[in-house]
């Protein structure tokens, strides 16, 4: 860090941050700027696209007269995710959620940590990228036969491929948030006789956590997505193995709850995350 | 006025001061045959050479040159962000090996730490030294009165103009109050008018606190309006061209800056600039 910083020519005044707006989700102001609708004629709008969309839907079925094993009407998909959640859907959703949220923070928490003290190693990450490269690149599903095989039809298996899943991707974003570097403003902390680590804790960090934020988000969703793809290999519970027996079942009304209980899942993982983003990171708009 | 626990400057009957050839104020910082190379990756960039000046305290000086003149290196170098190649700077008597308390620097923009509002922002110095702010709160109130930031301590720096946000950095360097300033080109990124603003902002500081400023600046009006003593140097490497005292009164104004004594001054400087060495130029005949 020292020399970094020593060994610059104070020529930077023009970059803000270097490294700085390489991705979009970053700008966490995009949807609160426009505001959600400007007034009440925009609400109705938004409202009626909906309407149309799903009564469309909901028409056109009935109207061609399709089949509930291809496409059950969707006013039959919500009063099913309705009515049976708490005994049909609870039980399954409360596996996946467990599963989820242990492999999400064993993940998150190691890639997080990683990706801190490499970018202040460069030998370090230098040994360590391809790896990171390889469990990034590769999709962690396929990893789960052979832990099944290891750890049995327990939730062990679903666990480390959801842990393996997220870690590399919040370790690669959070690396590059710490990659960026305001000499500036270190040059400000070193003035007042900051110590290295009172540059990470105070300069570092708070430039890197709208990226460390981003890669939270990524890796919450690929954690779920892998969460899904782990229970349909097998097992006996979860949402991904309660597709897989309703659609052996032909019950689609109960399949296609599923799918919008993954759905919903999923926005909320980007609600969450977009407000941690607002709120810890809205200064970079 | 602002508190201070620097010396009042000695002013004399008609407010000009004793230049620092009299000796008769310690000296503040002195630059002793400071060069320095930066390592680059398409070879040596030699950017100071055999640099001396020294600064009694209370002084104010610019130092003063083209682009790529090393005069931000030497300012780094007295800070002790840099180590210099080769040389010593000496501030209150000891040697400076890395930065010091009693110095404090003002940066070209502002350098605020965008994720702070601009009280916490003032607050950063204090977190770093592990200082309790509590003691110094008035003086920081007193500061932000002076500059007009008072009641935009909750703004984030986004949402304040660049002169605004340059004045909140001055705040910031003062509030723990540091005997010696030293500011990098501070106002480069301003427009004309507030950047006269700023430099009478910047006098009145200097006058009722008392510091020791180094101010650094390629502006030749810029310079002769604050300094002391302007500081030129030659370009690369940065060497020593001239020392020019300013003896016009204080405070200055912006009227100043139009008299045919000023212009005198500026023409002479710019000389210097051009052709790397003093030489007296005739003056204009005054009616």
């Amino acid at each position: 860090m020292a020399s970094e910083l020593r060994e610059t020519i104070p020529a930077f005044n023009q970059a803000e941050a270097s490294g700085g707006d390489e991705v979009s989700l970053t700008n966490w102001s995009a949807l609160t700027n426009q505001g959600f609708a400007k007034n009440w004629g925009e609400v109705g709008l938004i409202a009626l696209v909906a309407v149309i969309l799903v009564g469309g839907a909901e028409i056109a079925v009935r109207a061609f007269n399709i089949q509930s094993y291809i496409f059950p009407p969707p006013s039959t998909i919500i009063t099913t995710l309705v009515t049976r959640f708490p005994d049909l859907f609870w039980p399954h959703m409360q596996i996946t959620l467990i599963e989820l949220l242990s492999g999400y923070f064993i993940g998150a928490a190691i890639g997080l940590i990683l990706a801190a003290i490499i970018t202040q190693l460069p030998l370090v990450e230098k040994i360590i990228t391809p790896y990171i490269l390889l469990l990034v690149t590769t999709p962690m599903i396929a990893l789960v036969p052979l832990l099944i095989l290891i750890f049995g039809f327990t939730l062990t298996p679903r666990i480390i491929a959801v842990a393996l899943a997220a870690g590399p991707m919040v370790m690669i974003n959070a690396a590059t948030g710490f990659r960026r570097t305001d000499l500036a403003k270190i040059a400000l902390a070193r003035s007042y006789g900051a110590s290295t680590f009172q540059i990470f804790t105070k300069i570092r960090f708070p430039l890197a956590l709208p990226m460390i934020i981003v890669g939270l988000m990524v890796g919450a969703i690929f954690g779920m997505l892998t969460a899904v793809g782990a229970e349909m290999v097998g097992g006996k519970n979860g949402l991904g193995n309660q597709l897989m027996f309703w659609s052996s079942m032909v019950k689609m009304q109960n399949f296609y709850a599923i799918i919008l209980l993954l759905a919903l899942m999923g926005v909320s993982i980007y609600v969450i995350f977009y407000w941690i983003g607002k709120k810890w990171a809205g200064w970079q708009a | 006025m602002i508190e201070s626990s620097a010396t009042r400057r000695v002013e004399t009957a008609n407010g000009a001061r004793p230049l620092a050839a009299d000796g008769a104020r310690p000296i503040a910082m002195s630059v002793r045959h400071a060069s320095k190379h930066y390592k680059t990756e398409t070879g040596s960039v030699h950017a100071l050479e055999d640099l001396s000046i020294e600064v009694p305290r209370g002084e104010f000086v610019c130092i003063l040159g083209p682009s790529g003149c090393g005069k931000s290196t030497l300012l780094w170098g007295m800070s002790g962000l840099h180590d210099l190649t080769a040389g010593e700077v000496i501030v209150n008597g000891t040697a400076v090996k890395g930065p010091r308390p009693e110095i404090g620097m003002i940066f070209q923009d502002a350098n605020l730490l965008p994720w702070r509002n601009l009280w916490q922002n003032i607050q950063f110095p204090f977190e770093i030294k592990k200082i309790d702010p509590k003691p110094y709160e008035s003086r920081i109130h007193a500061l932000l009165d002076e500059v007009g930031l008072a009641g935009f301590e909750k703004k984030m720096p986004r949402e304040l103009s660049g002169g605004m946000q340059q004045r909140a950095s001055i705040v910031r360097c003062l509030s723990y109050d540091p005997d010696l300033i030293l500011m990098d080109e501070p106002f480069g990124a301003l427009d004309a008018f507030t950047r006269d603003e700023m430099n009478l902002l910047i006098q009145k500081i200097w006058m009722e606190t008392g510091k020791t400023i180094i101010f650094v600046t390629h502006n030749v009006s810029e310079a002769i309006f604050l300094a002391d003593r302007v500081v030129v140097l030659t370009p690369r490497p940065g060497r020593l061209a001239h020392i020019f005292p300013i003896d016009l009164p204080r405070p200055r104004t912006i009227d100043m800056t139009f008299t045919p004594a000023y212009i005198h001054v500026v023409k002479e400087i710019k000389n210097t600039i051009e052709t790397g060495r003093y030489t007296p130029l005739a003056r204009a005949v005054q009616g």
